[in-house]
């Protein structure tokens, strides 16, 4: 059959060539250039930091309070005594066991939640009555139910990543547009269907979101409860070297580790968002 | 098959009609009694097999609610609707709806979009099937690319690949050209109906642009203002490509404005002008060109 429309052209012979993107047809999609002001600025606002706080130090003929030079030297100490490695590990031990345990039981329960409308009438008011109470709250009964072992901290940190994590799961169902669950109930899926197909891919970018703040909840949590619920960790070093001598240089070699390696943690959940199954959703800012 | 023999002619009595709604109402329960929200008042539709029909009327006056009555998306109040015969309870996978913006995935590329509703398929065939429906949108060579990276324009083809993908009887379209540009929107209606002619799907497509629904139509159902009804029915007997300045052509549209109550842009002077300047095309314009209207519902239609 001829083409009866002379107007019946492909709209993109240009954009096709190209593999893919045309030019005005598809968006352009902007690669991520590390340029100087990425490395160098930061590394700028850092040394005048540090610059700062050394002066700041000096000036104030402070004893107790270390310089950023004892601070290294006190993180180096850690390393020879074998301490930084054990106490890192036995940190991360905990915060992996009560943030999978999270989100073992957060996102299935926000699916859940987001899916059914009564599952979420019924549980909603305990959730939001229960997520405004500090984790730091719950370290009495935590020591009370678990005495003082690993079980304590993972217990907390479940405690404090499951409520985000479900919350924001449940608020990604039920952000899932009508137009894509008609269009998909349109051929015909059933509910399981639906779900696999349609529910989990359109919310996982949401989730792993979800998911990123929680384990930042969880890093800050797992301090909190080292301090008080346990013998090893990083949380337990920041209160030991106080405690023990007014190591204060330890002490800031403990808060030191602690923003460095959240920020490495922070790295590994954004490295997630890479993955094709979410990256859809965020933009061209992540490609 | 030629494409002048289909459209426009009498419906064979033999063939069942593609979709019957008789006595279709949709009545909004209000917060207190007798403040109901009429929407539909009494809608009676038939169209035949492979038939492409416009539903034309003032904004807000239900098109899209009738659209989702027919395709199951919504429960009627009043009346049924018969696709094939058989009265529609739900979505089906046999009648697949286009929607005017946002309807494909984005989080499957334009090739998993067109093979979504393939999942019963083998995989060869699949990709047979992809492709083709891919090829003939004039989406080659992007069936890896993410709906986000297309236009606007592009993604409403990735949806209409997918609908026809799926094999459907019929297809329903709720201004699927509404949100794109004005060229845009040009050559999706000429494609649109190339596909067509291609495929002979039954269509049922709203708008709200009669000059649209003139360009593509065979009929055109005229609804009126909210609780709509069928307020006129009008065969658009002309020929495919349909050239836009031929005086048959702005009749039929002038005759809908009309009919719409918005006669004042068809002035007079100009048209007699017009006439007097085209006097060969307006001879041709009208032997080419009848309308079958009707008035009320209950009328049937007469045609040729």
């Amino acid at each position: 059959m001829s083409t009866p429309d002379a107007l019946a052209v492909p709209p993109s012979s240009a954009g096709r060539q190209s593999g893919g993107r045309g030019p005005g047809d598809a968006a352009p999609s902007r690669p991520l250039s590390l340029s100087y002001g990425a490395v160098l600025l930061p590394l700028v606002v850092g040394a005048v930091f540090l610059l700062i706080w050394d002066l700041a130090v000096r000036l104030s003929g402070s004893t107790l309070f270390p310089k950023p030079f004892d601070v290294a030297l006190g993180i180096i100490e850690l390393v020879e005594q074998g301490l930084l490695f054990k106490y890192v590990v036995a940190s991360l031990f905990r915060v992996t066991w009560g943030f999978t345990l999270a989100v073992l039981v957060g996102v299935p329960f926000g699916l859940l939640l987001g899916w059914f409308r009564r599952v979420q009438e019924a549980f909603n008011p305990m959730i939001q009555a229960l997520r405004p109470i500090s984790p730091i709250a719950w370290i009495p009964l935590a020591i009370l139910w678990f005495g003082v072992s690993d079980a304590a901290p993972v217990f907390l940190i479940f405690l404090a990543s499951v409520f985000p994590i479900a919350v924001s799961t449940m608020a990604a169902v039920q952000g899932v547009q009508m137009v894509h669950l008609r269009a998909a109930q349109n051929f015909g899926l059933t509910q399981f269907q639906l779900f696999r197909w349609v529910i989990v891919p359109a919310t996982l970018p949401q989730i792993v979101t979800g998911l990123r703040i929680a384990l930042g909840i969880a890093w800050l949590v797992v301090v909190a409860a080292e301090m008080i619920a346990v013998n090893s960790g990083l949380g337990y070093l920041i209160i030991d070297a106080r405690n023990a001598g007014k190591r204060y240089d330890l002490v800031v070699a403990g808060m030191t580790l602690i923003g460095v390696i959240g920020w490495l943690l922070d790295l590994l959940m954004r490295q997630v968002e890479r993955f094709p199954a979410v990256r859809w959703a965020y933009g061209a800012r992540h490609e | 098959m030629n494409e002048l023999s289909g459209p426009g002619r009498p419906a064979n009595p033999s063939v069942q009609a593609a979709v019957v709604a008789s006595d279709l109402g949709l009545t909004f329960p209000g917060k207190r009694a007798g403040e109901e929200v009429r929407v539909l008042k009494r809608i009676d539709i038939d169209v035949r097999p492979g038939e492409f029909v416009c539903l034309v009327g003032p904004s807000g006056c239900g098109k899209t609610t009738l659209l989702n009555l027919l395709a199951g998306f919504q429960k009627a109040s009043r009346g049924e609707v018969l696709v094939q015969g058989e009265p529609v309870h739900g979505p089906d996978r046999r009648r697949i709806y286009i929607f005017q913006e946002g309807g494909v995935f984005p989080w499957l590329t334009v090739g998993e979009n067109v093979a979504f509703g393939l999942r019963r398929k083998t995989e060869m065939e699949r990709q047979r099937i992809v492709q083709h429906y891919v090829d003939m949108v004039g989406l080659t060579g992007f069936e890896r690319v993410y709906p986000r990276q297309l236009s606007g324009g592009m993604r409403q083809r990735v949806e209409l690949a997918r609908a026809l993908a799926a094999d459907p009887a019929i297809l329903y379209m709720d201004e699927p050209f509404g949100a794109l540009d004005y060229f845009t929107r040009f050559k999706m209606r000429a494609d649109l109906v190339r596909i067509w002619q291609q495929e002979r799907k039954t269509i049922l497509f709203v708008t709200h642009d009669i000059d649209e629904a003139v360009q593509l139509a065979d009929r055109i159902v005229v609804l009126s203002p909210r609780p709509a009804s069928v307020q006129a029915m009008v065969a658009v007997d002309l020929p495919r490509p349909r050239d836009a300045n031929l005086p048959a052509y702005l009749h039929t549209r002038d005759r809908i404005l009309g009919i719409m109550g918005m006669d004042l842009w068809s002035d007079k002077a100009t048209r007699s002008d017009d006439a007097s300047t085209n006097e060969g095309h307006q001879r041709q314009g009208s032997l080419t060109h009848s309308l079958a209207e009707r008035s009320g519902p209950g009328h049937t239609e007469t045609q040729g």
